[in-house]
């Protein structure tokens, strides 16, 4: 906690060493720099250092100092280096070429062309060397080819025609100190007469950058230059160059200069700077982890505050009370080895604030738990809905997504991810959408094992049905026992009706199956159907043409189901957030009513459905009532005449549902404030000043009923209680608690008017969304059937439209064909079938987990405890 | 044709399996810091999965209309299947 929020951040305490911290990563990452200039990586940290005392960072950070001091200098003679290198091999090709042209001055009827950049004349002839009789000077140097047909135009103009210049390429590309590159440069060379034309000439060259180097007028002397030259660069080869040692094997071996010879100096200090890059390879990765601790807990102590005497730190923290041995133990230790006369010591304080929330979680877990927390953090101490997520999500996805096929596909994705969960490989990897894939896996796994199950109840598995028991529909017993034959009268339009009764003889049924392109199986005819089947949906469903019509009203009756058992779920989970915040009055003013008008209307409407299901068959099927008209109806207090009752009594026993129901929600509106109305019209003065409206999310100074997923089983975990470090002050509260945050905690006797308005507001609001909710949400929980029939639509187009068309041809032709055909498929279910679909599933079942479900007992308004710790993969 | 057990026995089968699963197996979970996570798990699931069943074959107790078949299948059916 920030113990010093009015010192500002450049006031604090321990700001220099943060600041030190940090020129110690400037420095870091200028090594880390140079290292990747030359190409080397720098390895990850071996063992987990700790942080280092005041004296070691003083020690890390001068070696860090010096060694980036070394690499400085070495870099700079490097280039320095470099560069006279380059400057006296250029003098010296300069020198070289230009004897070619001085020494020509004798032939003139044979110039010899030098070689020009391009085709083109060039503009300064060189046969005007005949006019030998003025006193030539030479201005000699090299100059970008880019920049050559410029600078030629200009001399020309500025000089027209008293100069006499040649261009030639260098034999040997070189770099360009600037951009380091490797160009091919132009030698030129201008022989001229006269002073002031001499002057221009150079300001000319000046202006291009070029690199003119004193070129002697007489061969003698121009041979002197020359194997000047070459003694001094074969100089730099030998000369003892690097202050330490290292000269290894190349050790003063003069060797001339070639064309193409990498100067020996220039090895060795790049041996140095191998060397030294060594060191810093080797210790880097230690400094960088241990500094970065330090600077993390320069941080934090920059929230605490100083005793009054100046003597000692204070700090505020949060800490689980079961935690609270260790944290002594921890601070015990701490004095001790730091070798400090003075022991710190924990201290209770009481506050007012709301404790942050701490819900332990295993890497099973976790996953559940972060999408609970993805809608909002429990409050301190409220019931914890992730351990019955764990379960009711991947659920209510596979309710959505049931194919045996599909689900085992996601189950053995996830199966992989799972076992290979600790290759470093799949853990860093770099792409954030399979970190969140690689972060679910558990979730995924349990998806598709639920998955697996309800594909097999839906009798799915790539769209097709599997006959694992016989089906319940028998095609023979119809054929035989039933009017399929020739002579009975032409079927009626309505589905459900009987053909005619069969004629004493049979006769060939095959005609007559040829002039019907489709019948239905009649379940009143005797031997048809012989019972339900036993595990899941009769496959002879899957070859009806009418599929959808018994699929459709199962899966709408199966959705209503389960929506509302869940919701009935959700609502009582709210017993556990009443019975530990001591609020047992809840249990009859709101529990009771809530749960009275769930069960009074959906709960019949569930009693409905099933009592529908066992009581009428196919002998009444003509008059079996329909359950909507009569749910309708219980609400308008109206009948149906041809909607006939479900069982003798209905009437009255809906009214008096209704009633109950009806009679209830006065009792959700005003039972609990007209009940703390009246607790507090008793005056207790004696009682602590603890807010009595405590219904509002996160009541400070409740105690969280938290069942903590991977923790101990099912008991309260109070997560949180304050403890300073203090000495020498008694037990008071915080160091800087103002006076508001003691008072906060109660209120005064004019306030209470206005509480009990807000009380009775906040009940309204809660009993209308109630009860408004319980009808709405009862209807949101159809997407269940929703999304269920979309996805078997999706993959019985996909198989009918792609993969059956590789089994038309019966040739070998078609089993090339199968190939591709089947490849298609793979993709597209894939893609679309288990990533679209499977996504959409997942969207709308943590959608229904989090307002349908949760909204029943959740409140989530609370904050995570954060605690301060070193992660190992916090540092690259 | 087969002698289907209609009701009963599927339900005795289901009813079992699912009950020593939610009923029988969390006392046999060993103790450990875990075991309230995995009770949870385990009686929810038997929940779920009781209830998916049992809606489903109660659905196809007493069926109102039967399957509507194109003749081909009819054809096909009549003599391979019982």
């Amino acid at each position: 906690r920030q113990l010093n929020p009015k010192v500002s951040a450049f006031q604090r305490r321990f700001v220099g060493e943060v600041r030190r911290c940090e020129e110690m990563e400037k420095t870091f990452t200028f090594l880390q720099q140079e290292l990747r200039g030359a190409g080397r990586a720098l390895g990850p940290c071996p063992d987990n250092p700790r942080a280092p005392l005041a004296r070691e960072a003083l020690r890390v950070q001068e070696q860090s100092e010096q060694l980036a001091q070394e690499l400085r200098e070495v870099s700079c003679n490097r280039a320095s280096l470099r560069g006279r290198l380059r400057e006296l091999r250029q003098y010296l090709h300069v020198l070289r070429e230009g004897q070619r042209f001085t020494s020509l001055s004798a032939p003139l009827g044979s110039p010899v062309r030098p070689r020009a950049l391009s085709e083109r004349e060039p503009i300064l002839d060189p046969s005007l060397h005949q006019h030998l009789d003025r006193k030539i000077t030479f201005v000699a140097g090299v100059i970008h080819p880019w920049r050559v047909s410029a600078f030629e135009r200009l001399l020309w103009r500025a000089c027209r025609g008293y100069l006499v210049a040649s261009f030639v390429e260098m034999p040997e590309p070189m770099e360009d100190p600037a951009t380091g590159e490797s160009i091919t440069w132009v030698i030129f060379l201008i022989s001229y007469w006269g002073e002031q034309i001499g002057q221009k000439i150079r300001k000319i060259s000046d202006c291009f950058h070029c690199h003119v180097y004193p070129y002697p007028e007489s061969e003698a002397s121009r041979a002197d230059t020359m194997s000047g030259l070459h003694s001094q660069i074969q100089d730099l080869s030998v000369v003892s160059w690097a202050p330490q040692g290292g000269r290894g094997g190349h050790a003063g071996t003069p060797q001339s200069l070639t064309r193409a010879g990498h100067p020996q100096v220039l090895e060795e200090s790049e041996q140095y700077l191998a060397q030294v890059l060594d060191k810093v390879v080797l210790a880097l990765p230690t400094w960088r982890v241990q500094v970065q601790k330090m600077k993390a807990i320069y941080l934090v102590l920059n929230q605490c505050s100083f005793d009054v005497t100046e003597k000692c730190l204070i700090a505020e923290v949060w800490c689980p009370v079961r935690d609270l041995t260790q944290v002594q133990d921890a601070l015990r230790q701490g004095s001790y080895k730091s070798g400090s006369s003075v022991e710190c010591f924990v201290q209770r304080i009481p506050t007012s604030e709301s404790p942050p929330t701490l819900i332990r979680t295993n890497k099973f877990t976790a996953g559940f738990q972060s999408i609970v927390d993805a809608y909002g953090v429990a409050s301190y101490q409220e019931v914890n809905p992730a351990p019955y997520a764990i379960i009711t999500f991947p659920f209510i996805f596979a309710i959505m997504f049931g194919d045996v096929g599909h689900g085992l596909l996601m189950f053995l994705f996830a199966l992989w991810m799972v076992l290979y969960e600790n290759s470093p490989s799949l853990r860093q990897a770099s792409n954030e959408i399979w970190l969140t894939f690689f972060e679910g896996r558990y979730l995924i796994l349990l998806m598709g094992a639920f998955s697996i199950y309800t594909g097999f109840i839906y009798n799915e598995c790539f769209s097709k049905a599997t006959v694992i028991f016989p089906s319940a529909w028998s095609v023979a017993a119809m054929a035989n026992h039933s009017s399929w034959r020739w002579g009975s009268q032409p079927p009626c339009d309505p589905p459900r009706s009987l053909p005619a009764l069969t004629p004493p003889h049979s006769a060939h049924s095959s005609a007559y199956l040829a002039t019907h392109p489709s019948l239905t199986l009649d379940p009143n005819v005797t031997g048809v159907f012989q019972g339900p089947y036993p595990f899941g949906i009769d496959p002879i469903w899957s070859l009806a043409t009418n599929h959808l019509n018994f699929l459709n009203s199962f899966k709408m009756k199966m959705s209503v189901v389960l929506g509302i058992v869940h919701m009935g779920f959700g609502v009582l989970l709210g017993v556990f957030n009443h019975v530990h915040f001591q609020q047992r009055h809840r249990l009859v003013l709101e529990l009771l009513p809530e749960m009275v008008f769930l069960l009074a209307l959906f709960g019949y409407l569930v009693f409905l459905i099933f009592y529908k299901w066992v009581k009428f068959s196919a002998a009444n099927s003509l008059v079996a009532p329909s359950i909507l008209i009569h749910f309708i109806d219980m609400f308008l207090f109206t009948s149906n005449a041809d909607n006939l009752p479900l069982y003798r009594g209905q009437v009255p026993v809906q009214t008096v549902l209704v009633v109950l129901a009806l009679a209830s929600v006065p009792v959700l509106l005003l039972g609990t404030p007209l009940y703390l109305c009246c607790r507090r019209r008793a005056p207790r003065p004696g009682r602590p000043a603890v807010r009595l409206g405590s219904r509002r999310g996160g009541s400070a100074g409740g105690t969280q009923r938290g069942l903590t997923a991977g923790a101990v089983p099912v008991q309260p975990v109070a997560a949180g209680e304050q403890e300073p470090l203090l000495e020498g002050q008694e037990a008071g509260n915080s160091v800087n608690a103002t006076k508001e945050d003691v008072e906060s905690g109660g209120h005064s006797p004019d306030a209470e008017h206005l509480d009990f308005a807000e009380i009775f507001m906040h009940q309204a609001i809660h009993t209308i969304e109630y009860c408004l909710g319980c009808v709405s949400n009862t209807a949101s929980y159809l997407r269940l059937w929703a999304l269920s029939l979309a996805h078997a639509q999706l993959s019985e187009v996909l198989w009918t439209m792609v993969m059956r068309n590789g089994f038309v041809r019966l040739s070998y032709a078609g089993g090339v064909v199968l190939v591709p055909v089947f490849a298609a498929f793979a993709v597209l279910t894939v893609a679309i079938l288990l990533v679209m679909e499977g996504l959409s599933a997942f969207l709308h079942a943590l959608r229904l987990h989090w307002v349908e479900f949760q909204n029943k007992f959740y409140v989530g308004a609370g904050y995570k405890l954060c605690p301060f710790a070193f992660a190992p993969d916090a540092w690259e | 044709a087969m002698a289907y057990g209609g009701l009963t026995v599927p339900i005795i089968v289901m009813s079992v399996f699912w009950g020593v699963v939610g009923g029988v197996l969390p006392w046999l979970v060993p103790k450990g810091p875990n075991r309230g996570v995995i009770n949870t798990m385990l009686v929810t699931c038997a929940v779920c999965c009781y209830l998916f069943w049992l809606i489903a074959i109660l659905a196809q107790l007493n069926p109102l209309f039967g399957p509507q078949l194109s003749n081909e299948t009819i054809w096909y059916l009549k003599s391979h299947w019982p």
